[in-house]
């Protein structure tokens, strides 16, 4: 996978112009909500809590739409969906994809802040 | 809260609820470098709180949130914002139908979807603020145009009161009155007046002014006047229409008219003289059941220029208990459910109906109820009903006294003469009673003056300067022998002349005074002789003099016979309002 899938850089630099001075400290702000938002999905997953389950991988599938994150985006979206649907029998799996993706995400994001 | 967010002319406070903390950072960037400013909630609840606290114009929430999801705090705000509009944006990444339909139903107005776009954005509250603003104008109108009405009811009131006090004078209330009027039919154009005649009597006056509203109000007015004002004075029915027809003539603008029915009814002599200009047909109830119609015979008032209009009236014999009965057209035109009218012919079968005279007024108006129930037209409705009643049935009206200002003329003379050919076409009656009425408290006595200038003026127009031999009126043939010689000789009038002279003196310790009415004529005069036999006379022809003998003190013969002086010496009571007292001569 590319950098360019993983990060949507045109939203990235409208996301920059928006925030000026303040968009380091919006990339900070999403970085550290997306580590509660992991903690909270894998504590919704061993409760098994779908719907708390649901609720927090749609609320970190908008921050990471919102963020330019795409494909962290829709790691959220089908944990999203088997939330609604009841059937955690995979969220390990997709807690796991929603990791994986954030570290690639997160790393490129520090990145792109020094840039 | 940064930079532009000072209230500039586009500058709008804007609550936005997220439970996503970078998601509010981008927002309230985007929201204040576009010059608004943010008040922020993490959650539905911090929102309906901050949406109480802030009053802010525009809400941007999240649909899924803790402790209160979006879709209630919508809900909830909606209902705080009671008539204001309050746009409600939905920020969301949903995207099934469902739960889209579900943002609509609690009062969203529209979404915005992730990622947030600065100039959607800006586009969207921009149509926003437009709408709220329309919202606002609109409001503003709907306010204003309820205070207008308010207002305008509250003239109409005010109006109605004025009306009142001009047209309260009446004798509505009569015993052999009843009536249907809504107390704001004036307001439909609709009058109604009843007034006592100085003379005995009673006017009557039906009209229906064309069209609604104040237009058809304003006519009203000086009708009233003219209608209270002449009847008081002792003008007959004639002159009133000719005035009425003139005013309205003069002050109405074009279109505008008044359909209209007079009536005097005279209770002495039994009779009903009725002019009807417009207003659908009224009826005489007979004793017998039979119908007399009373049609239209003239254009309404306020039409015809005066040199055309006619003031002729159809004399119609009553005996008491029989009614008469007038209605404004919207009798005829009360509509029912089904969108028919009432029609005449329902009109008439209520009066072929049966019963007495006395009945049908109540059935009739219990008719156009009951056909018209529920839809509501009843405030067009105006119904007259008057029997003839005994003469007695006036002295139960307590007749309506002007409150004398105190600062009329108590000590004064005055001499009027007519001459010539206008003995004929001019009766000095009203505008002399109405100079007498001008004395403080004189206003109780003018039945009485009525009658005792009356008298004496005929007197001296009709054997003084026409020299018609009161003889002739011994027999009923004579006497309509003696009113058609009256006619004729009138009609070839070249000269002669009647001067009438009043004094009057005041008797301050009475709180009355001393009228002294001297009448005299060109004629060749007659003898003290003739006059004691023309008091003492028992017949027709001694009527009018013997009445003027019993209300006046000293009534006497001076000059060739050809004048009579009459003194009215009068007082007002105490206490009572209505009890003057007149010091009459012997009783005949």
């Amino acid at each position: 996978m590319s950098d360019q899938q993983h990060l949507d850089h045109e939203a990235l630099t409208e996301l920059r112009d928006v925030m000026g001075d303040e968009f380091n400290i919006l990339i900070n702000t999403f970085l550290e909500d997306a580590d509660e938002r992991l903690r909270q999905i894998t504590e919704a997953a061993r409760a098994e809590d779908a719907a708390s389950f649901r609720k927090v991988a749609h609320s970190f599938k908008g921050s990471s739409i919102n963020i330019g994150a795409p494909i962290l985006a829709d790691c959220c979206f089908a944990a999203e969906q088997a939330g609604k649907e009841e059937n955690l029998s995979h969220s390990a799996e997709q807690i796991a994809a929603i990791e994986g993706e954030l570290a690639t995400v997160s790393e490129q994001l520090r990145r792109y802040m020094q840039d | 809260m940064t930079i532009d967010a000072a209230f500039g002319s586009g500058s709008l406070r804007i609550l936005i609820a997220d439970d996503n903390q970078s998601d509010r950072m981008i927002l309230h960037a985007i929201l204040t470098r576009q010059g608004h400013e943010v008040v922020m909630a993490t959650d539905g609840m911090e929102a309906v709180e901050a949406f109480h606290r802030e009053n802010p114009q525009m809400v941007l929430l999240d649909a899924m949130m803790p402790r209160m999801d979006g879709l209630e705090a919508a809900r909830q705000i909606k209902a705080a914002a009671g008539e204001q509009l309050v746009p409600i944006i939905f920020l969301t990444s949903l995207s099934d139908p469902e739960s889209l339909a579900s943002c609509l139903e609690v009062g969203g107005d529209d979404f915005l979807s992730k990622p947030y776009n600065r100039v959607i954005l800006r586009a969207k509250i921009n149509a926003f603020r437009r709408m709220r603003e329309l919202h606002q104008s609109l409001q503003k109108e709907r306010d204003l145009s309820h205070r207008r009405n308010e207002q305008m009811l509250h003239e109409q009131e005010m109006a109605r009161r004025v009306f009142d006090n001009i047209a309260h004078r009446g004798c509505l209330g009569a015993e052999n009155i009843r009536y249907e009027a809504s107390p704001m039919s004036i307001f439909n154009g609709d009058v109604l007046f009843a007034s006592p005649k100085p003379s005995g009597g009673m006017h009557l006056f039906v009209s229906d002014f064309t069209g609604h509203g104040l237009p058809a109000a304003i006519g009203a007015v000086p009708l009233a006047e003219i209608f209270y004002g002449m009847t008081a004075k002792g003008f007959a029915i004639s002159d009133i229409l000719r005035e009425t027809n003139r005013k309205l003539q003069a002050i109405l603008p074009p279109g505008v008219f008044c359909c209209a029915a007079m009536v005097d009814l005279n209770l002495k002599s039994g009779h009903a003289e009725v002019w009807n200009g417009g207003l659908p047909n009224g009826y005489l109830l007979r004793h017998d059941g039979s119908t007399d119609e009373l049609r239209s015979r003239h254009l309404p008032l306020g039409i015809l220029p005066a040199d055309r209009f006619s003031a002729a009236c159809e004399r119609h014999s009553m005996e008491v208990g029989e009614h008469l009965l007038l209605c404004s057209d919207g009798v005829m035109e009360s509509v029912n459910g089904e969108g028919e009218m009432f029609g005449e012919e329902r009109i008439l079968e209520v009066i072929a109906g049966g019963g007495a005279p006395s009945d049908v007024f109540e059935r009739l108006r219990e008719a156009v109820r009951s056909f018209s129930e529920g839809v509501g037209s009843e405030d067009d409705i105006t119904i007259l009903d008057v029997a003839m009643a005994d003469e007695s049935l006036l002295e139960a009206v307590e007749p309506e006294v002007l409150p004398d200002t105190g600062a009329g003329p108590l000590d004064w003379e005055m001499s009027y003469e007519l001459r010539n050919e206008t003995l004929a076409r001019f009766n000095p009656v009203p505008l002399l009673l109405h100079i007498c009425m001008d004395v403080p408290g004189l206003r109780l006595f003018s039945g009485e003056l009525y009658t005792i200038i009356t008298e004496l003026f005929n007197n001296a127009l009709e054997h003084g300067v026409l020299r018609l031999p009161s003889s002739l009126k011994d027999s009923p043939a004579g006497f309509s022998r003696y009113y058609s010689e009256r006619e004729r000789l009138l009609g070839e009038i070249t000269q002669g002349a009647v001067s009438i002279r009043l004094e009057h003196r005041s008797d301050a310790q009475r709180r009355g005074g001393r009228l002294l009415i001297t009448v005299e004529d060109s004629g060749d005069g007659f003898s003290e002789e003739a006059l004691s036999q023309s008091l003492a006379h028992n017949g027709l022809s001694g009527r009018g003099l013997a009445l003027v003998r019993q209300f006046c003190n000293n009534v006497r013969l001076c000059g060739k016979g050809n004048c009579i002086e009459a003194e009215f010496v009068w007082h007002t009571g105490r206490s009572e309002s209505r009890s003057g007292v007149f010091e009459g001569g012997r009783q005949p």
